[in-house]
């Protein structure tokens, strides 16, 4: 493989982790948590994709209509379920109980599934677009193109907006929002939804890309977004872009360069290095501890 | 050692023999069936994994998701001294477990600075390279699995493993160390502050947490005589943690029943195995909303009210 092409699909599946990574990261910037369930509303997404398009035969448009629908509503009632009563306790609670979800997505859909892989219905046209003497497939452009899309509408939403605004408000001091009359947990909810509505787009985006499902993609992809999260700074979307990107390119370099075996050992390794160096991550700014 | 304590120390030891011997006699004489014998060798090495998990997540309250990826070091290590050192099985046992110890050991002096969220990832992110180190590697023999491991762990090391871990983590916690050890779980910044060495006893936590994790992959190594990587993945590492969980973060006692319980109990639900895990996920949630939110006071309330209207309606 070429450099250009190994770059290319870096930036594909790069993009995926992003939009995975945005809602981790906007989730962390909020509720000040790690929603480890994350990877799981994903893997909700493409099976929602899935049972919509290809049992009840509907439109495209309609089946990732659906699942994007579908994730935010889980991530909502995830987030009223099993993480609202625990607002207030330590992070041992919340991050068990995290798991704990995570769990049960995967072993439901495992339940319902059957752990077998399940073809993905390939709704792309086939063949590549030819831009400036390169080629690259539909997915990789349509993941790339969503990526961007989809990055800079929740950029503009969160700066510009009302609910941007009490979006940042919440995520900086709670209490102090609350008192100026924002409505805290409506924001919390509207945070959970909008980012399980994007992983559901990255869900979609692992079937286009890797034509099979199963009930674990979830916890891998999950664990990966999250590094990219880390790796831009947690809490900052443009940085879950960036960092979503690098982890991509990281992974398509090692596995073109090095072996596609230890391609999950050198994300890992990133994680461990970006944590001990600078766990800020790159675009973080580092927050003292106040006693 | 002051004289009620060495009293102490006597009658749980005289008792620990007592159930051994009960234990023995109930297999020899053929009431408990190999089978079962068999279930209660992984259930002491259970208890084992979870008595040391508790001793990290639950009395010094970082939570760790590698204690799996630990077992897999103490497993490989003691299985490759069994078959190309030849060492005795008791020495093979000792170095898994110091093998696990010393990878806890320089896992934990860089990662314990974080707390957490990101120490929980990031024993996640080290499970997950141990295991794809296992995988890789020639000596290991990658996915095909390691083979050949003599089957040298019987009923009578695995308990007496287990009443040596279960003493030494109650020593510990009972000891002044065990005092330090809880109070950075309580308030990391305040005990720094009162003089604490906080790292110290960080590492030295996650590294005994570690040694025992090891000495449990040994002694599962020498009894089901066969590793493979796969088995020591995340899936373990939240399995050993749900047994923490439902004990009781911080309680020693708990931990020792609760691995009993689920190693012994999915042998009666086989017919439900299939939502095992589902019912672990279950137990995770359930059991956090119902400490967090302190609904046991209720919960038991109820219950006894339910008591007291039946007695007065037999009444």
């Amino acid at each position: 493989m070429s450099f250009l092409s190994t770059i290319i699909n870096g930036l594909s599946v790069g993009g995926m982790y992003a939009l995975v990574a945005i809602g981790y990261t906007m989730v962390y910037g909020i509720a000040k948590m790690i929603n480890f369930a994350h990877g799981e509303i994903i893997m909700v997404g493409a099976y929602i994709t899935y049972v919509v398009f290809s049992l009840m035969g509907m439109p495209v448009i309609v089946a990732v209509l659906a699942s994007i629908i579908g994730c935010a509503l889980l991530g909502v009632v995830t987030e009223k379920v099993a993480y609202k009563p625990l607002r207030n306790s330590g992070s041992l609670a919340v991050l068990i109980t995290a798991i704990g979800v995570s769990y049960l997505l995967q072993n439901l859909f495992l339940l319902i599934f059957g752990s077998a892989a399940i073809t993905f219905p390939d709704f792309l046209p086939k063949g590549q677009i030819h831009f400036l003497g390169m080629s690259i497939s539909y997915v990789s452009a349509l993941s790339l193109v969503l990526t961007c899309i989809c990055t800079f509408l929740l950029l503009l939403f969160v700066n510009t907006t009302k609910l941007g605004k009490a979006m940042r408000a919440v995520s900086e001091d709670k209490g102090a929002a609350e008192l100026m009359g924002i409505n805290v947990n409506n924001t919390i909810s509207l945070t959970f939804a909008i980012g399980s509505g994007i992983g559901a787009v990255g869900g979609v985006i692992y079937g286009l890309s890797y034509s099979l499902i199963n009930p674990y993609l979830g916890a891998m992809l999950g664990i990966k977004a999250f590094i990219a999260a880390v790796l831009g700074g947690i809490g900052d979307i443009k940085g879950a872009m960036v960092g979503g990107l690098l982890i991509g390119l990281a992974e398509a370099f090692t596995i073109t360069y090095i072996s596609s075996t230890f391609s999950d050992a050198v994300v890992f390794g990133i994680l461990i290095f970006i944590l001990l160096v600078k766990p800020a991550g790159l675009f973080g700014i580092n927050v003292r501890e106040k006693v | 050692m002051k004289k009620k304590d060495i009293r102490q120390f006597i009658l749980s030891f005289a008792l620990a023999l007592v159930i051994y011997g009960a234990f023995m006699f109930a297999m020899n004489s053929g009431i408990i069936n190999s089978y079962w014998s068999g279930i209660l060798i992984v259930a002491c090495i259970n208890v084992v994994l979870s008595t040391s998990l508790n001793l990290a997540s639950g009395y010094l309250g970082q939570l760790t998701l590698g204690h799996a990826g630990f077992m897999s070091v103490g497993a490989y290590a003691s299985a490759l001294c069994s078959i190309y050192l030849g060492t005795s099985f008791i020495v093979s046992l000792f170095i898994g477990a110091l093998a696990a110890a010393l990878v806890g050991l320089l896992i934990g002096i860089p990662t314990l600075r974080l707390k957490g969220d990101y120490l929980c990832i990031i024993t996640l992110a080290f499970n997950e390279i141990i295991r794809i180190i296992m995988l890789n590697i020639g000596i290991t023999n990658g996915a095909k699995g390691l083979m050949g491991i003599p089957m040298s762990t019987n009923f009578t090391i695995v308990f007496f493993s287990a009443v040596i871990t279960i003493y030494v983590i109650y020593s510990i916690v009972k000891s002044r160390h065990g005092r330090a050890i809880i109070s950075i779980r309580e308030d990391e910044t305040a005990s720094e502050l009162a003089g604490i060495p906080t790292s110290y006893y960080k590492i030295l936590a996650f590294t005994i947490s570690a040694f025992f994790a090891g000495l449990a992959g040994g002694l599962y190594a020498h009894y089901i005589t066969i590793l493979i990587p796969k088995v020591f993945d995340y899936n373990k590492s939240v399995e050993i943690l749900v047994m923490v969980v439902l004990g009781g973060l911080g309680n020693l006692k708990g931990s020792v029943i609760a691995a009993i319980v689920l190693t012994i109990l999915p042998e009666y639900l086989r017919a439900f195995s299939d939502y095992r895990m589902l019912l672990y996920a279950i137990v995770l949630i359930a059991a956090m909303i119902i400490k967090e939110k302190n609904l046991m006071p209720h919960i038991k309330e109820k219950f006894s009210k339910k008591k007291d209207e039946n007695k007065e309606v037999a009444e």
